[in-house]
């Protein structure tokens, strides 16, 4: 489809030429394009964009659409043969695959083979759903009571939801990824820091509490087959994994999956994430850039830049955010070990400059250096090539950096492509589907997660891109869906580690660009990250916010701290972020188990008068 | 000595441990214990269970969901004297359906918890189990839970 877009570009600039609007910069694009499409024989000169349509502009107008389309008609076809003898060949290499593995279910024969192949659109399904061996409705479902569309954080916990509420419910997971459902956070921190050299495998983790957990959610025996879905005694949750949701019918609540399976509905979710987003001088670099660039989201980008960094002698990561920083970090700490050079750049001042104030993140970068990284800070890429077997980055102050593979963290672009079909809204001021305090974007339509732009009742209409967040709307979508009709109340935290000394729990709003106040005690050699989740028992920060109850607090016993001394030295602290007086965010820097009190200021959303009186609620000086 | 300075519009305030040893006067709202909105733990206001409660991980929604449902219902409503005495049955039944999915619930003599792919809060049987292939885990009886899955709690 990337034709398209080029020609709306024709048309869009084409029209505006014709409005009359004489405007030299939004028309020089159109005017280059024409240009280069045609000879304008007709156009009087100086006067096009804002003479009478008469003749000359009607006629260039039209040849342009006509051209364009033509071309638009023409590569689409061919894209579409090429396609075509692609997706067969893969179909028919597929199924040799399978008939020589065991499958749990007897699957029925692949009649329909040669029928799909010929479709226009189709996609190799995953072998190990033997439900899914063939594209026949017969052996899958059509209808489902609960369709989760996305197989995600957010999908599992409403799956997780509307099984606990609703006895008995029937609930089939789409996900286009070829994965069961699991857990990011591990990605980029935990999975990096394990000792074992076969993780890439076994995507097991062990927490700093000294347990091994899957990044899986649910080992595969929690899920039942999707051709048992409908008939299974007590329900149960289904996963069909490489297909892809390509159409909504909000009218007659059904989909259309990318194998052409139709599936109807009762209730449906959307929870369909994101993509990571690109820089366009990476996209324009041509493919021998875009060979050597990782995207990082998905466990197989996950496998791919471990190997990278076992192979290459250097790693640059563009973006200086949690993902970014997260992963310079990991890889910094085996800089070391494995010779790899580590650079991250990124155009603010400092790591997490858009987060943290700027003297907290000035200290962060300075840890982010002495886990190995070299940090570029104000650095804005200015093109991208590859040159003499090495991948050049230049900048825009003319600094060079040269090295063998990019990852770029520049943010993520929310899966919205459904709203069209479906006719649902989308934010234009955070993207994502708008969706009401309820999550709800229509009657029997909620949605979760990173692409839900929601209304929230404390702090205004937002968009969270965070696993606890993933988990609480989940979790919310699937009540509201077994007609629980709440609002997002409960306010999801975040938290994020750089290196085992520093780490972060966070919650609401927390924007740099704020006014803050920050309250700082000394840090002990006990307020790290490691110590936290040892206190506490737990392995991913989350849990101790959404597998607890809510309410409980754990205050640990006091230690004697050295008085702290007159120095800069953020150890350890809580910081506010204000908006109109009011603390809409809340950071507890290397400050552990308080994330309870934190919650409530936010939720009170009371004007305090002195932020220290409030800060003594957090007795940051114990443990 | 505390102390405060000023960089742009962040205000940066250190303190000692002394200044924070005086109560707060910090006001805080009083919370509604009805509040229709706010997450609840495992009992709910009404007195029924909160199957969604994060503290039940994945029990109540896995297979054996229905069985560790009636069980755990059955258990709870008890008015014996020797609590759950009554629901061998439902917890015989979750076993054997527990027993069927060895992945989900591992089959562990000792009260350690965390089996390989979960990290869930578990249900500690009544001591009624002869067999060797007692699961074990804590039941939370109370508001305070120990997240995650560790010591069980008595019941």
């Amino acid at each position: 489809m990337a034709d398209l877009p080029t020609t709306t570009t024709y048309l869009e600039t084409s029209q505006q030429d014709d409005t009359g609007v004489p405007s030299p910069t939004i028309n020089t694009r159109g005017r280059f394009l024409l240009r280069h499409e045609r000879t304008p024989q007709f156009v009087q000169p100086a006067h096009m964009s804002s003479g009478p349509s008469g003749g000359g502009g009607e006629n260039t107008l039209y040849f342009v659409l006509v051209g364009a389309t033509c071309l638009a008609g023409g590569a689409y076809a061919y894209s579409t043969l090429v396609g075509d003898r692609e997706r067969y060949q893969q179909r028919i290499t597929e199924i040799e695959s399978r008939s020589s593995k065991p499958a749990a279910e007897p699957s029925t024969p692949a009649k329909t083979q040669p029928e799909t192949a010929a479709q226009a659109v189709s996609e190799p399904t995953e072998a190990s759903e033997p439900a899914s061996a063939a594209a026949s409705t017969a052996v899958e479902p059509t209808h489902a009571p609960y369709l989760l569309i996305g197989g995600g954080t957010a999908s599992f916990a409403a799956a997780r939801s509307i099984r606990a509420r609703d006895p008995g419910a029937r609930v089939l997971i789409v996900t286009e990824e070829d994965d069961l459902p699991y857990m990011r956070p591990p990605l980029s921190k935990e999975l990096w820091f394990s000792d074992d050299p076969t993780v890439t495998e076994t995507l097991r983790f062990k927490q700093w509490n000294g347990k091994e957990r899957s990044i899986y959610f649910q080992p595969s025996s929690f899920y039942v087959s999707p051709t048992e879905l409908e008939s299974v005694e007590n329900g149960g949750v289904a996963v069909l994994t490489g297909r892809k949701v390509m159409h909504m019918d909000v009218r007659g609540n059904k989909v259309k999956l990318s194998d052409g399976t139709e599936i109807s509905y009762d209730k449906c979710l959307i929870a369909t994430g994101g993509i990571p987003r690109n820089l366009q001088v990476i996209e324009r670099a041509g493919d021998e850039v875009m060979k050597r660039t990782t995207l990082f989201r998905k466990i197989e980008d996950f496998k791919a830049l471990e190997k990278v960094s076992r192979e290459l002698k250097s790693i640059t990561i563009i973006g200086g955010g949690f993902l970014g920083s997260e992963l310079a970090c990991a890889l910094g700490r085996r800089s070391a070990d494995l010779g790899l050079e580590v650079v991250q750049m990124f155009p603010e001042k400092g790591n997490m400059g858009k987060v943290l104030p700027e003297y907290l993140s000035n200290w962060t970068t300075d840890k982010v250096k002495k886990e190995g990284v070299k940090v570029l800070t104000e650095a804005v890429v200015k093109n991208v090539t590859y040159k003499e077997g090495k991948v050049e980055i230049k900048l825009k102050d003319g600094r060079v950096v040269k090295t063998d593979h990019v990852v770029a963290a520049v943010g993520l672009e929310p899966s919205v492509e459904l709203a069209k079909s479906a006719g649902l809204e989308i934010d234009s001021d955070f993207g994502g589907f708008r969706v009401n305090a309820e999550l709800q974007a229509r009657s029997n339509i909620w949605v979760a997660g990173d692409a839900a732009c929601f209304y929230d009742i404390k702090l205004g209409r937002r968009r969270v891109e965070h696993h606890d967040h993933a988990v609480v709307s989940g979790r919310l979508a699937g009540e509201n869906m077994t007609g629980a009709r709440k609002p997002y109340w409960h306010q999801s935290m975040f938290w994020s580690d750089l290196g085992p000394d520093v780490g972060y729990e966070a919650i609401g709003i927390v924007d740099s660009s704020l006014p803050t106040v920050g309250v700082f005690a000394k840090a002990t050699a006990k307020d790290t990250p490691k110590a936290a989740t040892e206190q506490s028992g737990t392995g991913i920060r989350s849990e101790s916010e959404t597998e607890a109850v809510a309410g409980s607090v754990a205050v640990g016993k006091a230690a004697p701290t050295p008085p702290p001394q007159q120095k800069e030295d953020y150890g350890k602290g809580v910081i506010f972020y204000l908006r109109d007086k009011v603390v809409v965010g809340i950071v507890l820097w290397n400050v552990f188990n308080r994330m309870p009190i934190a919650r409530k200021i936010i939720k009170d959303g009371e004007e305090h008068a002195d932020l220290n009186e409030v800060a003594k609620l957090f007795n940051i000086h114990e443990e | 000595m505390s102390y405060c300075k000023q960089e742009g519009k962040d205000q940066i305030i250190f303190v000692t441990k002394e200044d924070h040893e005086a109560p707060s006067n910090a006001e805080l709202v009083e919370d509604d214990p009805n509040d229709p909105y706010e997450d609840h733990g495992l009992i709910l206001p009404n007195g029924d269970i909160n199957w969604n409660c994060p503290c039940l991980g994945g029990m109540a929604s896995g297979p054996c969901g229905q069985q560790f449902k009636d069980a755990f219902s059955c258990f709870h409503n008890s008015k014996e004297e020797v609590k759950g005495s009554e629901c061998i049955d439902f917890f015989r039944g979750m076993q054997e359906c527990m027993q069927k999915y060895p992945e989900l619930y591992p089959q562990e003599d000792d009260n350690e918890s965390a089996p390989s792919g979960e990290a869930e809060a578990e249900a500690v049987l009544p001591a009624d189990s002869t067999s060797s292939d007692s699961v074990s885990a804590s039941v939370p009886t109370s508001e305070e839970v120990a997240s995650g899955t560790e010591s069980p709690a008595t019941s």
